[in-house]
C-alpha cells in the first residue's frame, strides 16, 4: 500500500521567525513593555535623589540633631524630627493594637465562620471601609469623632488617676485630637489591609488540616488554634508589618486630629504630630530651611517606611501568599 | 454532628468556643459601626448642602460666606484624576505585560516587580513632595503637577492588579495563538489582552478610585482657585480632597458645611468607581 503525500510546500520564507519588519516590531514592543516596567525603577531613584538633594540644606544645618534632637522650633531654626517619629510610631501602635485583633476576627469570619449568605455583604464591607477617602475620615474625625471623645477622655482619666502608670497615659484634660484620636482613626484604615492579607492566608489552610482537628473532637476555636493559627502566622505577621507602613505613612486623617504639637510626652489623650502630618500642614507656609527640613521628615518617613514594607514582604513571601 | 459532640466536650471548651464565636462576630460589627457613622453623618449633613448649584458654582471668595459652590474642585479632581489615569494606566499595563509575558520568572522581572511592591508602600505625601521637588520648583503649581504625583501612586498599583489579571488568562491561548504562527506582540495584542481586559479594567477603577480621594500628593503641586480653571498645564487648581481638608480646618460653619458637601460628593464618586470595578470583575471573569 503506498501513501502519497504531498510534500509540504516550503514556507514563503520568513513568513514565522524572520527578522522582517514584523520581527522588528515583535522585539520593539518588548523593548517598550520593559521600559515602562524601568520606569519603576527609575522614580524610586528620582525620588531618593530629589527629595535628599532639596532637603540637603537642612541636614547639614543640624548634622545629626536631625534625628536626634526633640526641639522643632522653625522660628528659632531648630529641626529635630524626635517628636514627629515618637508620634508617628505611638498612633501606629496605637491603631495596630486596635485593628489587628479586629481584622483576625473579621478574616476569620469570611474564612471559617460566617454562614455563606453573610460572605459576600461582609468583603464587601472590608472593600468599603478601603475606599472611604483618608481625608474623609480625617473630616468625620476632627468635627465629629474628637468632641465626643473628648468627654469619653475626661471620664477615663477621672477612673484612671489613682492607678500609677495608667494616670500618666491617660491624664486630661484633652481637647478630643490627640495621638489616641489618630490611632483610633488610623486603625480603621488599616483594617481593610490586614483583613484581607488574613484572609488569603486562611484561606490557604488545607481543608484536610481542618478536617483532622474536627475528627479528634475540636470545638470550631480548637480547630482555628490548631489548624489555621500555626499553618498562618508568618503571614498575618507580614500583613501585619503592611498595615504597620500604611499606618506610618497616612497623611490626612492624622493631620487634622492628632492635634499638632511637637512634644514627646507619655499623655496619650494629648495632642502630638507625626512625620506626615507636619509635613502637610506646616508646608503650606514653611519657606527656606524650615521648607528643606519638612522635606527631609520625608526622606527620613520615606526611609521607614520602605524599611518596613520590606521586611513585610519578606515575611509575606515567605509564608508564600501574593498580596 | 454539634448535638451528638455536645455530650461530650467539656462546659469550660464549649463556654470557650462560643467566647471566640461571639468575639470573631463583633469584631465584624465593629469594623461595621464606624463606617456605617461615617456614611450616615456624610449623608445628613451633606445631602441637604450638595444640589446642582453645588456641583457646578465657583467657591465663595471668603470661606466665611455660607452658599453653595464646589465646582471647580468637581471639575479639578475630574480633570486631575483623569490625567493621572491616562498616564498610569496604559504604562501599568505595558510594564504588567513585560513582567508576565517577557520577564515571566527572570531576574530582571523579579526585581522589577520587587520595586513595584517598594513604590506601593511610598506614603502618597512624599509622592507630592517628590513631585514637587522636580516639577513644581521649575514649573510652578498646575493641575498636571498633581496629576502626575496621583500617577505615581497609581502605577504600582496598576501594574501588580494587571500582572494578577494576565495571570488568569489560561496558556493555552497563548499556545494556541502561537501554534498558528503569531508572534509574541501580536499574540498579545489579539488574544491576551482582550482576555484579560476585565481584570485589568477592574484593577485599573480600583487605582483611579484610590487616586480621586487622594488629598497628600495635590497639597502642594496643585495651588487652589476659587472659579473653575479647564487648563491643567496653565495655572493653579483645586480638587474636591483638598477642598475637604481646606476647609476642615477653617472655624466658620460655612466652610464646615463646604466640607461635608464636598465629601458626599467625593465618596459617591469613590463608591460608584469601586461598585463599577467589582461589577466589571465579577460580570466578566471568566472562570
Amino acid at each position: 500500500m503506498t501513501l502519497t503525500t504531498r510534500p509540504p510546500s516550503p514556507a514563503r520564507p520568513g513568513a514565522l521567525a524572520s527578522p522582517g519588519r514584523a520581527g522588528l516590531s515583535d522585539r520593539s514592543f518588548r523593548s517598550l513593555t520593559l521600559g515602562c516596567g524601568l520606569l519603576v525603577l527609575v522614580i524610586l531613584g528620582l525620588i531618593t535623589i530629589s527629595t535628599t538633594q532639596e532637603a540637603w540644606p537642612a541636614f547639614t544645618h543640624d548634622g545629626l540633631r536631625f534625628f536626634t534632637s526633640d526641639r522643632w522650633a522653625p522660628s528659632a531654626d531648630a529641626f529635630g524630627s524626635l517628636p514627629f517619629v515618637y508620634g508617628t510610631v505611638v498612633t501606629a501602635v496605637i491603631a495596630l493594637v486596635i485593628a489587628v485583633p479586629i481584622s483576625v476576627g473579621m478574616a476569620l469570619f469570611l474564612s471559617d465562620v460566617a454562614p455563606r449568605r453573610l460572605r459576600r455583604p461582609v468583603s464587601s464591607l472590608v472593600d468599603l471601609l478601603a475606599a472611604v477617602p483618608s481625608v474623609v475620615y480625617g473630616l468625620w474625625g476632627v468635627i465629629v469623632l474628637a468632641p465626643w471623645l473628648a468627654g469619653i477622655y475626661g471620664r477615663v482619666s477621672d477612673v484612671t488617676s489613682p492607678v500609677p502608670v495608667l494616670s500618666n497615659l491617660f491624664e486630661g484634660p484633652s481637647s478630643g485630637r490627640s495621638l489616641f484620636t489618630a490611632g483610633l482613626i488610623l486603625a480603621l484604615m488599616v483594617t481593610p489591609i490586614i483583613t484581607s492579607i488574613s484572609r488569603e492566608v486562611f484561606d490557604t489552610v488545607p481543608t484536610t488540616a481542618k478536617e483532622a482537628a474536627y475528627a479528634l473532637g475540636s470545638t470550631r476555636w480548637e480547630m482555628i488554634r490548631a489548624a489555621v493559627f500555626p499553618h498562618s502566622r508568618a503571614g498575618v505577621v507580614g500583613g501585619v508589618m503592611l498595615g504597620l507602613g500604611r499606618a506610618m505613612g497616612e497623611t490626612i486623617a492624622a493631620a487634622l486630629v492628632i492635634g499638632s504639637s511637637p512634644q514627646i510626652s507619655a499623655r496619650l489623650f494629648g495632642s502630638g504630630d507625626s512625620m506626615a502630618a507636619v509635613i502637610a500642614n506646616e508646608f503650606g507656609e514653611a519657606g527656606g530651611l524650615h521648607r528643606a527640613a519638612l522635606i527631609g521628615l520625608g526622606v527620613e518617613l520615606f526611609a521607614i517606611t520602605i524599611l518596613v514594607n520590606l521586611i513585610a514582604r519578606h515575611v509575606v513571601g515567605r509564608a508564600g501568599v501574593r498580596s | 454532628m454539634s448535638t451528638i459532640l455536645l455530650g461530650t466536650v467539656s462546659r469550660g471548651r464549649r463556654l470557650r468556643n462560643r467566647a471566640a464565636t461571639v468575639a470573631i462576630w463583633s469584631s465584624v460589627a465593629m469594623a461595621a459601626v464606624p463606617l456605617a457613622f461615617v456614611v450616615a453623618y456624610l449623608l445628613h449633613k451633606g445631602a441637604g448642602i450638595v444640589d446642582w448649584g453645588f456641583l457646578t458654582d465657583d467657591i465663595p471668595i471668603s470661606s466665611r460666606l455660607p452658599g453653595p459652590g464646589m465646582g471647580p474642585a468637581v471639575l479639578g479632581t475630574l480633570l486631575i484624576t483623569g490625567a493621572a489615569t491616562a498616564m498610569a494606566v496604559p504604562l501599568g499595563v505595558l510594564a504588567a505585560l513585560y513582567l508576565n509575558e517577557y520577564g515571566k520568572r527572570g531576574r530582571l522581572a523579579s526585581v522589577i516587580r520587587f520595586l513595584a511592591d517598594v513604590m506601593a508602600g511610598v506614603p502618597s505625601i512624599v509622592m507630592g513632595l517628590f513631585i514637587y521637588t522636580v516639577w513644581v520648583l521649575r514649573y510652578g503649581q498646575t493641575g498636571f503637577a498633581g496629576a502626575l504625583s496621583l500617577a505615581c501612586l497609581m502605577l504600582p498599583i496598576v501594574i501588580r492588579s494587571a500582572e494578577t489579571a494576565l495571570q488568569l488568562v489560561p496558556s493555552e491561548l497563548r499556545e494556541a495563538s502561537a501554534a498558528l504562527g503569531a508572534r509574541t506582540s501580536r499574540t498579545i495584542l489579539t488574544v491576551v489582552i482582550p482576555a484579560a481586559l476585565p481584570g485589568v479594567v477592574s484593577g485599573a477603577l480600583l487605582a483611579v478610585a484610590r487616586a480621586a480621594g487622594e488629598t497628600a500628593p495635590l497639597l502642594f503641586t496643585i495651588g487652589t482657585v476659587n472659579a473653575a480653571n479647564t487648563s491643567l498645564l496653565d495655572g493653579t487648581n483645586t480638587a474636591l480632597s483638598a477642598q475637604i481638608f481646606g476647609n476642615a480646618r477653617l472655624p466658620f460653619d460655612a466652610a464646615i458645611d463646604r466640607a461635608w458637601g464636598a465629601a458626599l460628593t467625593l465618596i459617591a464618586l469613590v463608591f460608584a468607581l469601586t461598585f463599577i470595578a467589582r461589577v466589571v470583575a465579577r460580570r466578566f471573569t471568566v472562570r
